[in-house]
């Protein structure tokens, strides 16, 4: 009796271990999905606040368990979304890394620009184009707003502008305009 | 599908109705309004016509600033098929292209061309297309373009976008139902214009061939309701039908649910259930476009509200400033408590930001409500869920948990509850009793959830450019390393036969054993300062020329210091040299200043002779060591810009600079040597002068080896022209052991040197006072 069920208990555990080992090799997970994942929720503008030389090594940091909150750029719905996926209490944006700003563009003042190339080589996202010697300029589009390029130019000629909003960008913020577009009531 | 197309055609014939969820009724007061026939409207002085008044994309510009512009000229253009133009209301003057506040709740400013009527109101040349039915589709649709039509029902969808049906159209509706309250330009429209309306559903059922043809209007209406079916009765596919009055059944999906029982899938459009829908005013544009080749310059603009003396339909021009319509209508401000006009319905629209915004394409009434004719109070109040907005709602939403999560900005939950599927009628927000907006809410959220994702489009996209550039830098380090690697063997190469970095490497070593040398025989003389007492104006002598020796080994080490490469040390190598030559120069003036002491010693009468030669090999040595360094100098270019060859040349000026120095040397000593008459130093510094020449860091090494025994030689003379003297016993002993380059032997030549200088000087001043005449030889 004993040994039949040490026989049986013993041939499951083979089985079992069989099947685990298995299934480890045949569906292996390829790198770090959680650092993926990370990643897809920081705002990728490379500006660097974090500390770290860009949002994916941000996200392996955070991964390993860093703070999550220091992401600017994103701002507190990035530390919300971060805090979800990570289990972890939502902390307000730690103001050593910089605050929340509107965001921005580079812009190069082109008269003053010397074509030094400094600009071009900062750019994390490659949004400047120009060469040496020649007038550079921002692509608006592609530009995340780092304010990585502002501190190397030698002449300082690059500002960062505030992106004005647009009706296309307008988020119904009856701040801007005095009265509201609140549907309203036929009084009988 | 519920019913076929069959069933629905016998149901509409029947004058029978589905209906939609929810719905409010609203009072209409539409009879404010349509009363009076559509009226014309004086031409405003200054146009304003937005570049961007449609779904879509806008065109750019094609006058400038300056331009006369004709009426109906085309102001914009796009290659963009999502893309209509503008034109110009009016013939006039382009006065600035800029942006202005325009017809948008926000109040924010957008590019715009501003017109100055010049009053004659000239036409353009028109093409029209009077048989259309001879024409292809195609060229139909690409005039509707053309003419700058977009839906003018509110939403500004582009037409021509709409009619290139691809779809089997079972069912063409035209939506005359106009159900939001006040609003009667389309009413007044079809009264009126009911002939080129029908005009138009012709050229659209040409286009989308339909089987049938509904034409809904709202039981309010019955006088544009008999004028449509008088121009239809001809054709039995063209069916005008009567419908219930609910607000939003002028909705497109609402209607198309009121008809046909049928529902828009919430991802597609209504072509995917075979309906197609235009607004009468579309119909009445094409028409225009079509059979008049005018383009969508003007449209039926109902300026009502009891804030308005006479509320009536006008005619505007797209661009006139609403303040325009506003004194045609005779506005009265103080029946209001504060100026507010409303650009749309009361259930829809909103506040304009200024009277001074133009009308648009999709502008159809301006509502100039009096005090206490709207309820536009903001007293908030919470939620109590009483669940009355879900019962309105006409899309059979959950108004109350969107408002919940909107609020709260869980964004993603209002989205799981459908939120873009609302379609803003405002029918939840009319039954609160809360008077919450939440037609607001809703707008926000939405705002906020598309800006998101616009934000997660551009991070996706910066991502993938922060990934290529760090490919690509990855990849150039990778080639800049190959290459290095590449020239580096090359280099190897090129110079092994050389043995330049051996050479180098020798140069260092015997630059930092001369060091070594400097650094024990300054020891060993600070130890001899202290012992011997009674030599002190001899050893100040020597300890200055020991910390100069120190101070230019040390700046040779300096110089050493930084240099990694062969290029440095090359350099390194130069000053040393240069300050070895400097040295042996010094050394050689020591040795003649000896010189003319000898003969000083030996008879008084050639003092001034002596200390002319002194001053003489003095200058001599300068020039040499000037020389040398422009030598130096000159080398150091071609140095610095070759890259491989660097070494040779570098050497070569090196060598040269010996020479000269050498050269120098040689005709110092000559002279010396003419003054001491056939003394022994000339023959002895032969062999230092070849060795000189020899290029290799090992000469250098060896000509210093060759200064220190001239030097002590000439000590010795020295010492053998005073005969007798504590010196002399000290340098014999020394002589041999120079030979051997012992750090002590030179510690020794420097005591010597510098004790022969000391008389060198003493023989000098007493040459100085022993004549004037002396001095003026000099």
């Amino acid at each position: 009796m004993l040994l039949s069920s040490l026989i049986a208990l013993g041939l499951l555990a083979l089985a079992f271990g069989l099947a685990l080992g298995y299934a480890a090799v045949r569906f292996k997970v390829e790198g770090d999905p959680l650092v993926d994942q990370v990643d897809a929720i920081l705002p990728q503008t490379q500006c660097g606040q974090c500390g770290y030389p860009g949002c994916r090594p941000y996200a392996e940091a955070i991964a390993n368990g860093d703070d999550i909150n220091k992401c600017p750029p994103g701002g507190e719905s990035t530390i919300k979304e971060l805090a979800e996926l990570m289990g972890v209490e939502a902390k307000p944006l730690d103001a050593a890394h910089g605050e929340d700003a509107a965001p921005k563009v580079a812009y190069i003042r082109e008269d003053e620009c010397i074509g030094c190339t400094k600009c071009i080589q900062a750019c994390p996202v490659d949004a400047i184009v120009g060469a040496a010697k020649q007038m550079h300029t921002v692509i608006t589009d592609a530009c995340t707003g780092c304010d990585l390029c502002v501190e190397p130019c030698p002449v300082d000629c690059i500002d960062m502008v505030t992106v004005d909003p647009t009706t296309a960008s307008w988020q119904w913020d009856f701040n801007q305009t005095p009265r509201g577009d609140i549907p309203v009531k036929v009084i009988s | 599908m519920p019913y076929d197309f069959e069933q629905i055609v016998e149901r509409i014939d029947q004058q029978k109705f589905w209906t939609f969820p929810g719905g409010v009724h609203p009072q209409g007061r539409k009879h404010l309004s349509n009363q009076t026939a559509i009226n014309t409207l004086a031409l405003p002085k200054q146009l304003v016509i937005p570049v961007k008044q449609h779904i879509g994309t806008a065109g750019a510009c094609l006058v400038s600033v300056g331009d006369k512009v004709l009426k109906g000229q085309t102001l914009t253009s796009s290659p963009h098929p999502f893309s209509v133009p503008v034109h110009a209301p009016t013939s006039g003057l382009v006065t600035a292209i800029e942006e202005r506040t325009t017809a948008h709740p926000s109040g924010l400013p957008e590019l715009c061309v501003v017109i100055e009527a010049d009053g004659n109101d000239t036409w353009t040349e028109l093409k029209l297309i009077a048989d259309y039915q001879q024409e292809t589709k195609s060229s139909l649709i690409s005039a509707i373009c053309e003419a700058g039509i977009a839906g003018m029902g509110g939403a500004g969808f582009p037409t021509h976008i709409k009619s290139t049906a691809r779809k089997k159209v079972e069912f063409l509706i035209i939506n005359g139902v106009e159900c939001e309250p006040y609003i009667t330009a389309d009413d007044r429209l079809m009264r009126e214009f009911a002939w080129q309306i029908r005009q138009g559903i012709d050229i659209l059922s040409h286009l989308i061939e339909p089987k049938v043809v509904i034409i809904a209007i709202e039981d309010n209406k019955p006088e544009a309701f008999k004028a449509m079916q008088q121009v239809c009765n001809d054709t039995p596919a063209i069916r005008v039908v009567q419908i219930p009055t609910k607000y939003p059944a002028g909705g497109e999906k609402q209607l198309i649910q009121v008809l046909t029982g049928r529902e828009v899938p919430r991802t597609g459009l209504p072509a995917d259930i075979g309906v197609m829908m235009f607004n009468v005013g579309t119909c009445y544009a094409i028409a225009d476009a079509i059979l008049h080749g005018k383009p969508l310059i003007q449209r039926v603009v109902t300026v009502t509200g009891e804030a308005v003396q006479k509320p009536q339909n006008v005619w505007a021009l797209i661009g006139t400033p609403i303040e325009h319509l506003l004194s045609q209508a005779q506005y009265q401000l103080k029946k209001q408590k504060a100026p507010t006009v409303i650009m749309g319905g009361p259930m829809m629209g909103f506040t304009l930001p200024s009277v001074d915004v133009p009308v648009v394409k999709i502008t159809n009434c301006l509502l100039i409500p009096a005090k206490k004719e709207l309820n536009l109070s903001q007293r908030e109040l919470a939620c109590i869920r009483c669940s009355a907005c879900a019962d309105a709602c006409p899309v059979s939403l959950l108004p109350q948990q969107m408002y919940w999560h909107s609020k709260a900005l869980e964004l993603d939950k209002a989205e799981e509850y459908n939120l873009f599927d609302c379609i803003e009628c405002g029918a939840c927000a009319y039954v609160c009793p809360s008077e919450i907006p939440l037609v607001h809410y809703y707008r926000k959220a939405k705002a906020q959830i598309r800006i998101q994702r616009d934000d997660k489009d551009k991070a996706e996209k910066s991502k993938q450019r922060f990934e290529a550039r760090k490919a690509r830098l990855e990849k150039e380090k990778q080639e800049r390393e190959a290459k290095h690697k590449k020239a580096a063997a090359a280099r190897k190469q090129a110079t092994q036969p050389a043995t330049g970095e051996d050479g180098g490497a020798k140069d260092k070593v015997a630059a930092a054993l001369a060091r070594a040398k400097a650094k024990k025989a300054e020891q060993a003389q600070a130890t001899e300062n202290s012992a011997s007492a009674e030599t002190q104006p001899e050893d100040n002598k020597a300890r200055v020329a020991a910390a100069i020796a120190r101070a230019k080994a040390k700046k040779a080490q300096q110089a050493e210091a930084p240099a990694t490469d062969s290029q440095g040390s090359a350099e390194d190598e130069r000053k040393a040299k240069v300050a070895a030559a400097v040295a042996r120069a010094k050394a050689k003036k020591a040795a003649q200043q000896t010189e003319p002491d000898d003969t000083a010693n030996a008879s008084d009468s050639a003092h001034a002779e002596s200390a002319e030669d002194a001053r003489k090999a003095k200058v001599a040595a300068a020039v040499a060591r000037a020389k040398a360094k422009k030598v130096a100098a000159s080398g150091a270019p071609t140095e610095s810009s070759a890259e491989t060859d660097d070494d040779s040349e570098g050497r070569e000026a090196q060598r040269k600079a010996k020479i000269a120095a050498a050269v120098a040397k040689a005709k110092a000593k000559k002279q010396a040597a003419e003054q001491a008459e056939g003394e022994p130093e000339v023959t002895e510094h032969k062999p230092v002068e070849p060795a000189l020449e020899e290029d290799s860091p090992e000469a250098q090494r060896k000509a210093k080896i060759a200064a220190a025994v001239a030097k002590a030689k000439a000590k010795k003379q020295a010492a053998e022209q005073a005969e007798s003297g504590p010196q002399a016993t000290e340098d014999v002993p020394a002589e041999p052991a120079q030979e051997e380059d012992s750090p002590e032997a030179q510690r020794k030549a420097k005591i010597a040197a510098a004790v022969a200088r000391a008389k060198a000087k003493k023989a000098q001043r007493e040459a100085r006072q022993s004549g004037s005449e002396d001095n003026e030889q000099s």
